[in-house]
């Protein structure tokens, strides 16, 4: 029952075949059984989650008519507030707060009724590639426990790929919803920025961060990309437009005719084998579903990590000026007579670590006067050059698509002493981020060299999210029937029989 | 090659409100030569024809009903707070004795 994909589960919820209170008990018993090994979850809200699936199975019995997913349990990143559920961001700063209100992402899954078992695992802050910048310890990859899942959302990623819920919610800065998603062999989608509210998500870089779907079906993420989506007045930033088709998209899954650019700069030296390999083989397998494959230029690419790198760490400095220990979080060294400024320096010392520590003096530096215009300024330009380069594609092809990542899976611990090898693991979806696009992250196989799954990236014009599902539903059709069967019947099974 | 002393680091940590220690601050120092390096290509294509972009959606002072909406009670604001009185925050000496 747990390895369905939640449309499945929804379907026989909706026959009466089973119930949300024996379906979220199921995934709340899984999580007893590996979460000790996978370490997904930061918090299990095993009270309310069942409280909420009784809900659900009430209305039902009532014949009211419910949302497509309503019933189905769900992983929530610990970036998102939740009332009264402690939310950490994965940082010390904030240990036991429980905030007073609901993020719009939380208020819009209770709307659709889905189940919400608990908050999942994540860099500090989404300040990570890895998950290992957690202050609450790693998530272990469910491939290989000795690896890791990706980050900043590994925990949602990990807990989808050891079945402890069909459907997750991440947030994706610079590829926090897709790295991890092509690291574990799963499904992840960052929408249009602007296209799912941000209110109540714990901000990082806010011209960059966007939450969105993750699960183990191009149709699940498309559900549940749905239920999150629309216009917020609670955010600036958000689009005032409908929502794009995504289901209708995943239903249909139809790429003839479409045409397909290869990014050419989002390939080749530094990307493993049998990363590449897989990705050939996908281009081919959508040929055959009747696109067209193109290859396009975005010569500006190579400059993005490099931009990244000063815009999120400037926006960080300012956006974590609010945890100064005066209203809620940690506060450390409030002995008689101290100042303000002592104890935000103490508390800060001690509720930050290190990869957030680094990321805020880097940003306070480049937004420093006198190095203003040489490091954030220039980085700001290079922006408009990124969003040109994709405009200049997008008039050659519908989508573009590279590899998710230039690697698979790596060792826990093995790139933790050096930042910059870290941040290389970014250098595909960094971008999208950039231009504020959409993208998309789905299994394409494993690599021969490590038995490890690939990602597959679809990019997406602003607000034409649909192409993405569009391609990804074809995408994931044809290696379907070439596998036989999904690609995380490959995954070593864990705690026994799942 | 860009470069940041001992010194440099501990006057960021300052204005960034971060103690640091000795060890922390002369490692970030290091890190900081290789970190800027990298990022400083940045400039060999930010030439001064191109504009600068700040956020993805090209939007101007959005503007939403004024509607009053119920907000938070004082209890529920401070239930939080590490430290409160009177149905107030609590916070530590801003101003000098002086």
């Amino acid at each position: 029952m747990i390895r369905l994909s939640a449309a499945e589960m929804a379907t026989k919820l909706a026959a009466g075949e089973t119930t949300s209170v024996a379906l979220t008990q199921l995934h709340l018993d899984r999580i007893a059984q590996v979460d000790g090994e996978v370490h997904a979850f930061l918090y299990l809200d095993t009270e309310g989650a069942l409280l909420q699936a009784a809900a659900v199975d009430a209305k039902r019995a009532k014949g009211e008519k419910l949302a497509p997913l309503a019933g189905v349990p769900l992983a929530l990143k610990d970036v998102m507030v939740q009332k009264g559920i402690p939310t950490t961001c994965g940082s010390k700063i904030l240990e036991g707060w429980r905030p007073p209100y609901d993020a719009t992402v939380v208020a819009n899954l209770k709307n659709n009724d889905i189940v919400i078992l608990g908050k999942t695992n994540m860099d500090e802050f989404a300040m990570g590639s890895s998950t290992e910048n957690s202050a609450y310890g790693p998530t272990h990859n469910p491939w290989d426990l000795t690896r890791i899942p990706g980050g900043s959302g590994g925990g949602s990623s990990a807990a989808l790929a050891a079945f402890e819920a069909p459907l997750a919610i991440g947030t994706d800065t610079g590829g926090s919803i897709r790295q991890p998603a092509a690291v574990t062999g799963t499904v992840g989608v960052k929408p249009t920025y602007g296209g799912v509210s941000r209110y109540g998500l714990i901000a990082f870089s806010s011209s960059l961060d966007q939450a969105g779907p993750c699960a183990r079906t191009v149709l699940d993420a498309a559900l549940l990309h749905e239920a999150i989506a629309g216009h917020d007045p609670r955010d600036a930033t958000s689009i005032n437009a409908p929502v794009p088709q995504v289901v209708a998209a995943a239903k249909a899954g139809d790429v003839k005719g479409m045409k397909i650019g290869v990014v050419k700069e989002l390939n080749g030296a530094g990307y493993q084998p049998g990363v590449r390999a897989r990705f050939e083989e996908s281009l081919e397998l959508l040929a055959k579903a009747g696109a067209e494959i193109i290859e396009v230029s975005a010569p500006n690419f190579e400059y993005a990590l490099a931009a990244y790198y000063l815009i999120a760490p400037s926006e960080c400095s300012s956006n974590l000026a609010r945890f100064d220990a005066m209203r809620y979080g940690l506060r450390v060294g409030d002995l008689d007579g101290a100042s303000a400024e002592s104890v935000m320096s103490l508390t800060r010392e001690v509720g930050f670590g290190k990869e957030v520590k680094r990321r805020i003096i880097l940003g306070t530096y480049a937004l420093s006067s006198g190095y203003y215009d040489a490091y954030y300024g220039s980085a700001q330009k290079v922006r408009t050059l990124i969003t040109q380069d994709f405009t200049n594609a997008f008039t050659k092809a519908d989508v573009l698509v590279s590899p998710t990542c230039p690697t698979t899976a790596f060792k826990i611990g093995e790139k933790a002493n050096d930042p910059l090898a870290m941040y290389l693991n970014d250098i595909a979806t960094i971008p999208v981020n950039m231009a504020g696009i959409g993208g998309m992250s789905l299994p394409s196989g494993l690599a021969d060299e490590d038995g490890l799954p690939v990602g597959f990236q679809i990019m997406a014009p602003v607000m034409k999210d649909e192409r993405m599902y569009l391609v990804g539903a074809a995408l994931e059709a044809a290696l379907l029937s070439k596998w036989g069967a999904p690609l995380l019947d490959q995954a070593p099974i864990l705690g026994g029989r799942a | 090659m860009s470069t940041l002393s001992r010194d440099d680091v501990a006057k960021l940590a300052d204005l960034a409100r971060i103690q640091m220690s000795e060890e922390e601050l002369v490692n970030l120092a290091q890190e900081f030569t290789v970190i800027l390096d990298a990022v400083a290509r940045v400039q060999e294509v930010a030439s001064a024809d191109v504009a600068p972009t700040s956020h993805p959606l090209p939007l101007r002072n959005v503007f939403r009903p004024d509607v009053v909406v119920p907000s938070l009670s004082p209890a529920a604001a401070l239930s939080s707070a590490p430290a409160q009185e009177e149905q107030r925050f609590r916070v530590p000496q801003i101003l000098g004795e002086e």
